[in-house]
């Protein structure tokens, strides 16, 4: 066994490192002409143009809505309050102890600056990922909630809500996701907010037909997993534990649906990870999430290269998270 | 404890059979009755009619005096009543050897957790695999699941226990301790029907022997009797093929 080269031991093909060399200069040549290709057509890349969109300094200014004296100005640790007396009336305004550009006794009018200061805020892009992770969140949940209920609809013998799943499956996989979102937010949307106006009740936004949406959407697959799912269980689970004198939901709950969700767990992270990159079609309906806020960014700077390669980062970013979370708990379910 | 009167059963898919024709049988309590015959005779459907896993078309079935076809029977509350142990084991995988045992007397009979415990333990013991109480089912050999599977059952405190082919998927040198517990059951006065091919466990421990072939009953009678002296051309025929 000495003998054989070190290869063969651990299962690696011959020139291991070589190949690995080979990878990664690929990688390289492929970046490098990409890099020259865009030099030629004369891009200018200005990468440093790019954190301001994550987070930057905005100068704040707290100005008068009263007129009169400032009062006083009381410090108070990092923490200042200062109060402007008018004739019958006094106004307080906290800032920061050392933002404070007045004096004792100045006489002010409105609008006049008391105090400014800056202050770290999220950028466009954070603002648009964090947008999209909500959205993917909350549709995530109610997909795996209507997943469910879909799927022991599908496999009832009760033909209203076996049919009924039936035509909403068919029904949400065989038209555009593109076209769903039009129709809940512009068809749908429209009907609910006009109702809910005649009942004089607010109307809902845009957000939350977004979320309808992708919901509805991914709970039609989700539907099929999950039928698929308790379908692989072997029928001797269900004979066993309605022998011993378990009702169908006790069955289902404790026997069938975790041994089923075990094995349906990585084409749920695939189905989940789609809508994550799916909710990138909102922008149609004005949902300003990670997507359209890089659209925006880019038509005030004109630098798409930048943007929209930050912007697929960000998107693989949560995708690879949730990925990697569910490949842990599978492994975590596998021990159990 | 049990009768039945009269029992029908056809399917349909893939192609029609009738898989029972008018059964009819009585089993009293603390008999061991042993349903032989040869594949396809319905004796495993006769078995799963008992505790409705399969719904007999016509006739009537009662169990401790409640009617198991009657739409109207809880038939949850029955089937607790019966336990059944299947050929192909079906334990549960994602639940250790213990908490197989005390799932369903948990959700069904609604026992504490400590009774729950305390019952596990006796039946561990009993059939004599304590030391792998916190096992998955995986990790256990066929003989060891299958004596999981009775106590799972015996768990419930049944009044009678369905056997269905015990014994038909183990390795043969399993066999043997899947019989013991079942005899030491049957010498503690279960009521147990056991669908099986092991005439010896026939021999020594049944009260009574109905063989079936076609979905009829055949032939009934005490083991000397079917072994020694059948009446039935079917029944020698049977006998000799497989002794």
């Amino acid at each position: 066994m000495e003998n054989l080269p070190k290869s063969r031991l651990t299962n690696k093909p011959p020139h291991y490192n070589l190949w690995v060399g080979v990878f990664v200069v690929m990688v390289g040549i492929f970046v490098g002409l990409f890099y020259i290709a865009t030099q030629k057509i004369s891009y200018n890349w200005r990468w440093n143009r790019v954190p301001i969109y994550f987070a930057y300094k905005d100068t704040v200014e707290v100005t008068a809505t009263a007129e009169g004296e400032v009062e006083s100005i009381a410090k108070d640790g990092k923490q200042a309050v200062i109060t402007v007396k008018d004739a019958d009336q006094s106004e307080s305004y906290t800032v920061p102890a050392d933002a404070v550009v007045v004096d004792q006794n100045e006489v002010i009018s409105y609008g006049d600056v008391l105090a400014r200061f800056s202050k770290w805020k999220p950028g466009l892009l954070i603002i648009g990922l964090w947008l999209t992770l909500k959205l993917s969140v909350i549709a995530t949940i109610l997909g795996i909630i209507i997943g469910i209920a879909g799927g022991l609809a599908r496999l009832s013998s009760n033909p209203a809500a076996k049919w009924t799943t039936v035509v909403y499956v068919e029904l949400i996989r065989g038209s555009p996701l593109l076209v769903q979102i039009l129709i809940w937010y512009f068809v749908i949307g429209t009907v609910v907010n006009d109702l809910l106006a005649y009942y004089g009740i607010g109307r809902i936004s845009a957000f939350w037909y977004g979320v309808a949406s992708l919901a509805c959407f991914a709970g039609a697959y989700v539907t099929e997993i999950v039928r698929a799912g308790i379908q692989s269980i072997h029928k001797g689970q269900t004979e066993a534990a309605r022998s011993l004198g378990m009702s169908y939901a006790q069955s289902m709950r404790h026997i069938i649906m975790p041994q089923a969700l075990r094995r349906i767990l990585p084409p749920l992270a695939g189905q989940f990870i789609s809508l994550i990159k799916d909710s990138s079609l909102l922008g149609i309906i004005a949902i300003r999430e990670l997507t359209k806020a890089a659209r925006e960014i880019v038509t005030t700077t004109l630098q798409p290269f930048e943007i929209f390669l930050m912007c697929a980062l960000l998107y693989l970013v949560l995708t690879f998270t949730l990925s990697m979370f569910v490949q842990n708990l599978e492994k975590r379910m596998a021990t159990s | 404890m049990i009768k039945v009167s009269d029992i029908n059963k056809t399917f349909h898919v893939p192609q029609e059979v009738r898989a029972l024709v008018n059964v009819s049988t009585d089993i009293t309590a603390g008999e061991v009755v042993v349903v032989c015959g040869p594949s396809g005779s319905g004796k495993s459907t006769f078995l799963r009619c008992l505790n409705r896993l399969e719904k007999a078309d016509s006739g009537h079935i009662w169990i401790d005096g409640i009617d198991v076809l009657d739409p109207k029977t809880n038939i949850n509350k029955l089937r607790a009543e019966v336990g059944m142990v299947f050929q192909s084991f079906n334990l549960f995988p994602h639940k250790t050897v213990r908490e197989n045992i005390t799932l369903a007397q948990k959700v069904v009979r609604k026992r504490s957790n400590a009774d729950c415990q305390e019952k596990a333990d006796l039946l561990l013991k009993k059939v004599g695999i304590h030391d792998k109480s916190n096992a998955y089912p995986d990790n256990l050999s066929g003989g060891q699941q299958q004596r999981v599977a009775i106590a799972r059952a015996l768990a419930m405190d049944p009044k009678v226990m369905l056997f269905d082919e015990p014994t038909s998927a183990l390795d043969p040198e399993m066999i043997g301790e899947v019989l013991d517990v079942m005899k030491t059951l049957a010498r503690e006065g279960m009521t147990m029907v056991v669908v099986t091919h092991e005439m010896g466990f026939a021999r020594e421990v049944a009260d009574r022997v109905i063989f079936m072939d076609e979905g009829a009953i055949v032939e009934v009678g005490t083991p000397e009797h079917f072994f020694t002296n059948p009446t039935h051309n079917r029944t020698k025929l049977f006998l000799s093929q497989i002794l």
